[in-house]
């Protein structure tokens, strides 16, 4: 479902005097349906860039990335908006939304943007929140306001209300206490089990082991560069 | 049900001058059914020019225009009028500049009704309950001119205004431009719900990028008249690509 072949990265600092940082080179990764891979390697070796040249929010130099058989190197943005829409879900480890929003409503929001009726999408959006421990008190409050672990377990609803058939994870059980990692494992492994097929960043290695079928390390995308440089 | 593979609006090559001076230049992009467009750039940047020449509020020195596969440029001045009253919509950065001030807010919204050929006062009068209410503003202000109305307050009512007809093309020009913070997440809540329900096609001018962050699918950044990039918001953003763009996005203050 995820095929990325040759892939390379560089970013161009123009108000930095020209300066140009390669970032990646030569990455290749493939992920089937039903199979999640984890992303490894060191702080600052790409793992975060990558997923972001998946999920279409970084440019890539150079390669190709297909992506439920939809090249996403290139294509027009309403092909990217559609696919986020509808096949590719991403839960990253911000949670960025209008204040005001309650939360429910931005659970429901993914099923809403597919045309999901009013109704049904706010009861799967509580269906996620009650599982992922969120106080009932708090679904008709915008998440704004919330605990760190709340608001990444709002997220972590917001990503997984909707079937999607490729999931990207970045740190999913970050900030969780061992009960709501709990949930979100048996979330990842439910969704392996319907076919979806996910590429993850996990620090928590324990999580790792127990929902990864490989592991691509990433330091091998890392090209040659200067001593003391950083990506960014 | 609607074609959703044409572009809605078709513009190449648009160029606007006030004598030497560009007002924007080499303009174009399609837009298609259900997309929201942000125009980003400072003051100056010629977006808000453009924005006017795609609604016909000015004329254009070259370049076409395509509206739902007709060529509004060589449009009589009486079918865009019609256009501008019926399938698009043109909201304002200072309310006062699209409300008639001196009629009630109920009359603000049936006006639109009226010049499209309704005639029942009951149904008239309904809309226009209707709208304000999702707008949130409360029944009981129906009969109030919006001179009594918060700025906030006349955000929502212009929108209500124009949204009433059903317009398939909204035109914005920094809708909110001058709001307290509180109220602008209120209008961008409401305007989200609103292109999503309806599946209107915007094209939304501000330089407010955190604006265009939540309410716009795809981004053009202007500079001196020009395009200098486009593409997905988030992409933009996060990954700008031209100087201008890595200057602007590294500009905003983080809070």
């Amino acid at each position: 479902m995820i095929h990325v072949e040759n892939l390379s990265k560089t970013f161009t600092l123009h108000n930095q005097g020209g300066t140009v940082i390669p970032v990646m080179a030569g990455a290749n990764l493939h992920v089937d349906p039903g199979e999640c891979v984890g992303l490894v390697g060191r702080s600052g070796s790409g793992k975060s860039t990558l997923m972001r040249m998946i999920h279409g929010n970084y440019l890539p130099a150079g390669g190709s990335i297909r992506i439920a058989g939809v090249q996403m190197a290139g294509a027009e943005p309403r092909r990217v908006i559609a696919l986020r829409r509808d096949t590719l879900g991403y839960v990253s480890q911000f949670l960025r939304v209008l204040p005001r929003v309650p939360t429910v409503e931005v659970v429901a929001e993914p099923l809403r943007a597919l045309g999901v009726a009013q109704l049904d999408a706010q009861a799967r959006a509580e269906c996620l929140l009650w599982r992922l421990n969120i106080p009932r008190r708090l679904w008709s409050l915008s998440p704004t306001t919330f605990s760190g672990g709340e608001q990444q377990r709002v997220n972590i609803a917001r990503g997984f209300v909707h079937p999607f058939p490729v999931l990207l994870l970045d740190e999913p059980t970050a900030s969780l206490d061992a009960q709501n990692r709990e949930v979100v494992l048996a979330l990842i492994l439910e969704a392996k089990a319907r076919g979806a097929a996910i590429l993850g960043i996990f620090h928590d290695e324990e999580a790792r082991a127990r929902v990864c079928d490989r592991l691509v390390d990433v330091t091998g995308f890392t090209p040659a560069r200067p001593s003391g440089g950083q990506a960014a | 049900m609607r074609d959703m593979t044409q572009p809605i609006l078709s513009v190449t090559g648009l160029e606007r001058r006030y004598g030497a001076r560009i007002g924007c230049t080499d303009v174009g992009f399609d837009l298609y059914p259900g997309e929201v467009l942000g125009i980003v750039g400072e003051s100056g940047s010629g977006k808000s020019t453009l924005l006017s020449c795609l609604a016909g509020h000015q004329g254009v020195d070259a370049g076409s225009v395509t509206y739902d596969g007709r060529d509004v440029l060589a449009m009589a001045e009486t079918e865009r009028r019609r256009l501008a009253r019926t399938e698009w919509a043109y909201v304002h950065q200072h309310a006062r500049d699209g409300l008639r001030m001196s009629v009630s807010a109920g009359a603000n919204v049936g006006e639109r009704l009226m010049a499209t050929g309704h005639r029942h006062y009951g149904e008239i009068r309904a809309a226009a309950v209707d709208w304000l209410g999702r707008v949130e503003i409360a029944e009981d202000r129906i009969d109030d001119r919006p001179t009594a109305f918060s700025g906030g307050m006349q955000q929502r009512l212009q929108i209500a205004r124009n949204l009433v007809t059903g317009p398939r093309l909204v035109f914005m020009d920094e809708p909110t431009g001058g709001l307290d913070v509180s109220v602008q997440a209120r209008l961008l809540d409401l305007l989200r719900g609103l292109v999503r329900d309806m599946g209107l096609s915007v094209i939304i001018v501000t330089h407010d990028l955190a604006v265009v962050r939540l309410l716009a699918d795809r981004l053009m950044v202007m500079k001196s008249g020009r395009v200098v990039e486009q593409g997905l918001t988030d992409q933009v953003l996060d990954d700008p690509q031209h100087a201008y763009t890595q200057l602007l996005v590294s500009s905003v203050l983080q809070v």
